[in-house]
């Protein structure tokens, strides 16, 4: 027995009532996560939870003519994913970054380039596509002339605000999905606060995603840090077998 | 000749009991029950009755176990409450039936609360069984929220023949009985479970981990799934925050969160992963019920606890007997005093609060003197953990997915009083409508609300 954990809805099927989601074993609960079965069952399962995408309330006509850029962030991919699909369908223009440390964190690339009329991979190690960070893959897109209506960024705080920095020197509308912690997802708890605007706001009831120019990352990362000393996970590696559920 | 005392209820030692999260109370053992009932003078009026927000026939369940006839006491009793093994614990008798009884002008009042949780004991363990499984009358109703007003409404439509489904947005059935109120109050499995599982065995079914508004719309639960009536008991469950600065510090956090933690995802005991953070000190920021019931549970989970409240004893909200409990188990009340800022270290956790001294003034529109700011009496009380326990709001969820649906700007919903709301097959009742109140009121709503839909459903 634990808290809820929030987790993204990366694929549905709707005529098998299926959906599908992405974890990575990094404390006590995706532990427990990653150790099921095919066949095997969560006791627990409920959503879905927050605010739909801005995206869904415009029209396909306005959508058409839209260019977005999805800059996800290891496991963020997994969210990104149903978001680019969703425009695509639409017909927006759309153009994807995943970042990972390493050539085997890298997921669902090809299910992306179904999708994405351009998906850029950057390595942090090189080991696979660009050698370095989202951001700097971000602002080479910029300097050579590429634009963007809109870019939607997913990935782990860190990341986040810094794709949030080296996009303000370009005023590129940005939105962020915000993974803070969370108990019950439903409103309740209010563990999930965060300062946007200078408001708290709910990441559970009123995100995940925001503006980020609004967002205070510092403290959102420091309240995300919040019950690390104890959940004993002195030891952990992010470097993980990755699953598809 | 009136027995003038009533008879004092055995519980856990203070000292002992801090140390672990055992109910405080044991209640009353057969002997104690009937020299409690003999006590009753058997009003012709009774005005206990009148105070009751669910109408039990309070002296004749108590003349049933003075004569010895427990399942007589006991029928008496789920005739009109479906939860008495809950409400003999948690209602705040001293304000309803207790606070009614006649004995209470010249001496103590029956301790009827006590009497009506030793009925609803001897139930459980003589498994003796109220629930009956009446003939279907072809009718369905949804119920949103498993709390109290759900469960009392889900009573009564079930014993009416309707097919009645619970949706809980939760794992587990219960709402604040589970989420909120702690296991040395309220225990959970005992008490809590079985009582829902009377309900079940009337045919109501529960379905957990479904957000309505979500997971499955209002809209749709009548046009796909066939319901003829709604019924929103979804309470009040977003904690208030005292917007404040440093509000945002790591460590402080609010009642419900601290109390989720420690109730509905286990905390407290050791075979849970939920993480729990309570340091060695912790300040408990209200002084309701809730604010009760946070401090007690950091008590047991090993810290020293204060308790700030802007006003005096007289004005907390918290029942008597809870104020009474966690002072002797060791909480201390600084009272007339209100923050004014949550102080913090440079890796953003808190070390404490910034407080004013207050003073009361002319009485605000809740009839209660106002507490003013006394000027230059700023002081600190230093804590490892803050939790806020200031009440709560009703979900944004429902109003803002159900079209037609008339908010109020608590984000509750605009009922009558017989629960009826703007949409048609739409009713509403307890905290989602009124703002936080008690059980009992929510229960007394959810039965009102029972009774509209029933006339609704022309049944």
């Amino acid at each position: 027995m634990g808290e809820r954990v929030p987790l993204t809805i990366c694929d549905y099927d709707s005529v098998t009532g299926s959906v599908t989601i992405v974890t990575q074993q990094v404390g006590a609960s995706s532990r427990k996560i990653c150790a099921l079965e095919e066949g095997d069952a969560f006791t627990d399962f409920a959503g879905p939870l927050g605010m739909p995408s801005d995206f869904i309330h415009e029209k396909e006509e306005v959508l058409q003519g839209k260019k977005y850029l999805f800059i996800a962030g290891g496991l963020g991919t997994a969210p990104v994913y149903p978001q680019v699909k969703y425009l695509h369908k639409k017909g927006a223009h759309v153009e994807v970054i995943i970042g990972a440390k390493t050539r085997n964190l890298v997921i669902m690339e090809e299910e992306m380039r179904q999708v994405a009329r351009e998906v850029y991979v950057c390595t942090d190690d090189g080991s696979y596509g660009f050698k370095g960070l989202v951001t700097a893959k971000l602002k080479e897109l910029m300097d050579s002339g590429h634009t963007y209506d809109q870019a939607v960024a997913i990935g782990p705080m860190i990341m986040m605000k810094f794709v949030t920095l080296t996009a303000k020197e370009y005023n590129l509308p940005l939105t962020v999905s915000l993974n803070t912690l969370m108990v019950d997802g439903t409103g309740m708890c209010g563990a999930c606060r965060v300062t946007v605007g200078g408001q708290t706001k709910f990441a559970c009831v009123d995100g995940p995603e925001f503006d980020a120019y609004q967002v205070d990352f510092d403290e959102a990362m420091r309240r995300q840090g919040m019950y690390k000393p104890q959940e004993q996970e002195a030891d952990h590696k992010c470097n993980i077998g990755l699953r598809n559920g | 000749m009136v027995k003038a005392n009533r008879v004092p209820v055995r519980g856990q030692d203070p000292a002992e009991r801090v140390t672990n999260f055992n109910e405080v109370s044991y209640g009353y053992n057969s002997s104690e029950a009937v020299l409690e009932a003999s006590r009753c003078i058997q009003c012709k009026n009774p005005r206990c009755v009148a105070g009751c927000p669910v109408s039990i026939q309070i002296p004749t369940f108590i003349k049933a176990i003075l004569d010895g006839n427990m399942a007589q006491a006991a029928t008496i009793i789920a005739a009109d409450s479906s939860l008495p093994a809950i409400c003999g614990r948690v209602c705040p008798q001293e304000v309803q039936c207790e606070g009614a009884c006649i004995l209470g002008i010249k001496h103590q009042p029956i301790s009827i609360g006590k009497l009506e949780r030793y009925v609803a004991d001897w139930a459980k363990e003589n498994q003796f069984s109220t629930a009956v499984k009446p003939k279907p009358n072809g009718k369905k109703v949804a119920i949103i929220g498993s709390g109290p007003a759900g469960l009392a409404c889900a009573t009564d439509l079930a014993r009416a023949g309707c097919e009645v489904t619970i949706f809980e947005a939760l794992h587990k059935p219960g709402g604040v009985l589970v989420y909120g109120i702690p296991e040395f109050r309220l225990p959970k499995e005992a008490v809590v479970e079985y009582e829902i599982g009377q309900l079940q065995k009337m045919g109501v079914k529960i379905e957990c981990n479904v957000v309505v508004g979500r997971t499955v719309t209002i809209d749709q639960l009548f046009e796909k799934e066939g319901f003829h009536a709604v019924f929103i008991g979804t309470g009040a469950g977003l904690p208030k925050f005292l917007n404040i600065p440093g509000e945002n510090f790591n460590g402080v956090v609010s009642a419900n969160e601290f109390l989720t933690r420690s109730n509905l995802m286990a905390a407290y005991s050791p075979d849970s992963d939920t993480p729990i953070y309570v340091g060695r000190r912790v300040t408990v920021v209200g002084g309701g019920n809730v604010a009760m019931d946070a401090a007690r549970t950091a008590l047991r989970l090993g810290a020293e606890v204060t308790v700030v409240y802007r006003r005096t004893e007289k004005e907390m909200p918290a029942r008597i007997e809870e104020v009474h409990h966690a002072k002797e188990e060791g909480v201390v009340f600084q009272l007339l005093s209100n923050p004014v800022a949550v102080l913090g270290n440079e890796k953003g956790w808190v070390t404490g609060l910034k407080c004013v001294r207050m003073e009361l003034g002319e009485p605000d529109e809740s009839g209660r003197r106002r507490p003013v700011e006394v000027a230059g009496s700023a002081f600190d009380i230093p804590c490892d953990v803050a939790i806020i326990a200031l009440g709560t709001n009703s979900n944004p969820l429902l109003g803002r997915t159900t079209p037609g649906l008339e908010m109020n700007r608590h984000n509750g919903v605009v009922a009558d009083e017989n629960g009826l709301t703007s949409r048609p097959g739409v009713f509403a009742g307890g905290d989602v409508v009124t703002g936080a109140a008690t059980v009992i009121l929510a229960m007394g709503a959810g039965r009102k609300a029972a009774k509209s839909i029933l006339e609704f459903l022309k049944i």
